[in-house]
């Protein structure tokens, strides 16, 4: 048996074993491979492992370590990296037929980042094909499956970056989030997930799917840990001029200021929106008198424009998606038929075979929502829309400093439960609106259902840059709940 | 807002997808379904509200206009499914017929 346990240990405690030498860098990703060994046969994380990049990362640590140096702060961390990701030495392919074997050619700059500050890339972790989904079933390499329930999905997009966190394959993994796809998946397994402001973390490397909403984040273990991933990867960026010029925050420094005199809002009427399970529902009253008990001041407020959030996302998403995607042409990289008559031949019939059904259903909403005829009525409505939920977030943090809703309306669902699309969209409600207002928001563990025994989410949201106040409040919840959620398969010996 | 048969092989056409006859009947049914989740947005009254593009009030920033090294042609062609080695290699475009 390993003595390096990673479903037990966080990123700190790793990073701090191997900077005191209780183990070496090398000796943190021989334990990452032999727990992927154990047990992602079954869980299906990862899509390949870069066991090259990993070594040299973690000899590199090693060798720092011998010299004397001070080590960075992910030394010997290991990490996954969603598929969407570019990492040059890896295959990008998003979980589309369209991409398969594409060989990244340059890095994701808050990849790179994080291979900067030490962290070990164990591999690429599997996704809903070009993020489109909330189960990890629209991958065209097949599901990943959640390490509470292996008959559960563990949600998506990102749902191979929060099943290597959550079954003790890594310590960290980054995802991606345009609707939910961190922190959906973050609530489905029991991990801390955050989606960082709008413009907190460079968006270049990342494949796009929906450009003024995509942002790319942290699963871990613990609050700390996130925070920690998030120094290393945030920062303007200058190939992406989108990224926000805004001083990254010392956000591992605001962890211990507990929640005294934070400004708590219940935000009630989507707490009160049908389809909301009644334990979750009760849990984020359960989590608001756990602020109170802190010293916080507590208090509710609504939200009135985001009920319009899911219609206005399944608008703007799509049709970023569809002109995002409308790269993939058959010619400069990716899937192309053999026999094309002509060019168009070419596009079309490419595109037909390398998309999955769910790429398909977006690109064509999307189309449909930016043609001549449709573009006001929908196009631009959503538009409208979205500004008015910006004015309701902008309102509610006026008067409180982070707000609580769920993160998902219920816990893990069975596969091929939600087939019908509509279903499936419902699954983002409450983290659809974020998104589109640009916030931060976090997902933490806040307990398990009772009857399926799988973990709830508790989603908290701040303000714009406001990371330092959001993962405050989230230590602060997470000290005081004291639960380690550890997934029944974490606990199988090796 | 009801969509037809033939709106969706028209938008198939705009999003250069080649869809099966199946294919576009079950596109008819889920787009409709999903069209008709999202109508409540038509009516709503957002008359001289402003539409947002983007969350943020950004303004562009421009790097510093200095030559950096891009990706070798050989980066460029490396998942290229057709080249020579010197160029994507495309089916003659002059002549093809694209329908408008």
């Amino acid at each position: 048996m390993s003595a390096i346990d990673l479903s037990v240990l966080t990123a700190r405690q790793v990073r701090d074993g191997v900077a005191s030498g209780t183990f070496s860098a090398r000796e943190v990703a021989d334990a990452a491979y032999a727990r992927i060994e154990a047990v992602d046969d079954d869980v299906h994380a990862f899509l390949e492992l870069s066991q090259d990049l990993a070594y040299e990362a973690a000899d590199r640590v090693d060798a720092m370590r011998a010299a004397g140096d001070e080590l960075p702060p992910l030394a010997g961390v290991p990490a996954g990296i969603k598929d969407n990701m570019n990492l040059v030495g890896t295959h990008t392919t998003c979980s589309s037929r369209m991409l398969e074997g594409y060989e990244s050619v340059y890095d994701c700059t808050a990849v790179r980042r994080l291979i900067d500050a030490g962290a070990l890339p164990i591999g690429k972790c599997n996704m809903d094909e070009f993020a489109f989904g909330s189960s990890t079933e629209n991958s065209a390499f097949g599901p990943t499956r959640n390490p509470w329930d292996l008959e559960r999905v563990p949600g998506g997009s990102s749902g191979g970056s929060a099943a290597c966190v959550a079954a003790g394959m890594t310590s960290i993994s980054l995802g991606s989030d345009t609707g939910g796809s961190i922190r959906q998946p973050g609530a489905l397994t029991g991990t801390v997930a955050l989606k960082p402001t709008y413009g907190r973390v460079s968006r270049y490397g990342v494949v796009a799917f929906g450009s003024s909403l995509d942002q790319i984040g942290p699963f871990g273990k613990s609050v700390d840990d996130v925070a920690l991933a998030l120094e290393a990867i945030a920062g303007a960026d200058p190939m992406d001029a989108t990224s926000a010029p805004e001083p990254v925050g010392r956000y591992t420094q605001a962890l211990d200021l507990g929640a005294e005199g934070l400004r708590v809002g219940i935000v009630r009427d989507m707490l009160d929106l049908e389809g909301c399970a009644a334990e979750v529902r009760a849990s984020v009253d359960m989590a608001a008198e756990t602020f109170a008990a802190l010293g916080a001041e507590v208090g509710e407020v609504d939200l009135p424009a985001t009920r319009h959030g899911l219609a206005a996302y399944y608008i703007i998403g799509p049709a970023e998606a569809s002109s995002n995607l409308a790269r993939f042409d058959g010619i400069r990289y990716g899937h192309r038929v053999p026999d094309a008559a002509d060019v168009i031949d070419l596009y079309t019939r490419s595109r037909a075979e390398g998309f999955g059904p769910e790429s398909i259903r977006r690109i064509m909403l999307g189309t449909y929502a930016l043609s001549a005829g449709y573009y006001d009525a929908y196009y631009g409505q959503a538009q409208k829309a979205r500004t008015r939920i910006i004015e309701d977030f902008r309102a509610a943090f006026e008067r409180f400093d982070v707000l609580l809703t769920p993160t998902t309306p219920g816990v893990a669902f069975h596969f091929g439960e939600k087939s019908d699309p509509y279903t499936m969209y419902l699954n983002d409600v409450y983290t659809i609106p974020v998104n589109l207002a640009g916030n931060c928001a976090v997902s933490v563990p806040s307990g398990l259902c009772s009857g399926s025994g799988m973990p709830i989410g508790l989603q908290i949201i701040a303000d714009h840059f406001a990371e330092e106040t959001l993962l405050r409040a989230a230590a602060a919840f997470e000290e005081a709940t004291a639960f380690e959620p550890v997934p029944p398969l974490a606990r199988i010996p090796k | 807002m009801a969509i037809t048969e033939s709106d969706v092989r028209h938008v198939a056409m705009l999003a250069r997808l080649a869809l099966s006859d199946d294919q576009v009947r079950t596109l008819t049914a889920e787009l409709s379904a999903v069209l008709g989740h999202i109508d409540e947005l038509q009516r709503l009254d957002l008359e001289g509200v402003e539409p947002t593009a983007h969350p943020l009030a950004m303004t562009d920033r421009m790097r510093a206009d200095v030559v950096v090294p891009g990706l070798s042609r050989a980066e460029a062609l490396k998942n290229a499914p057709e080249t020579d080695g010197t160029a994507f290699i495309v089916p003659a475009i002059t002549g093809a017929g694209e329908e408008s």
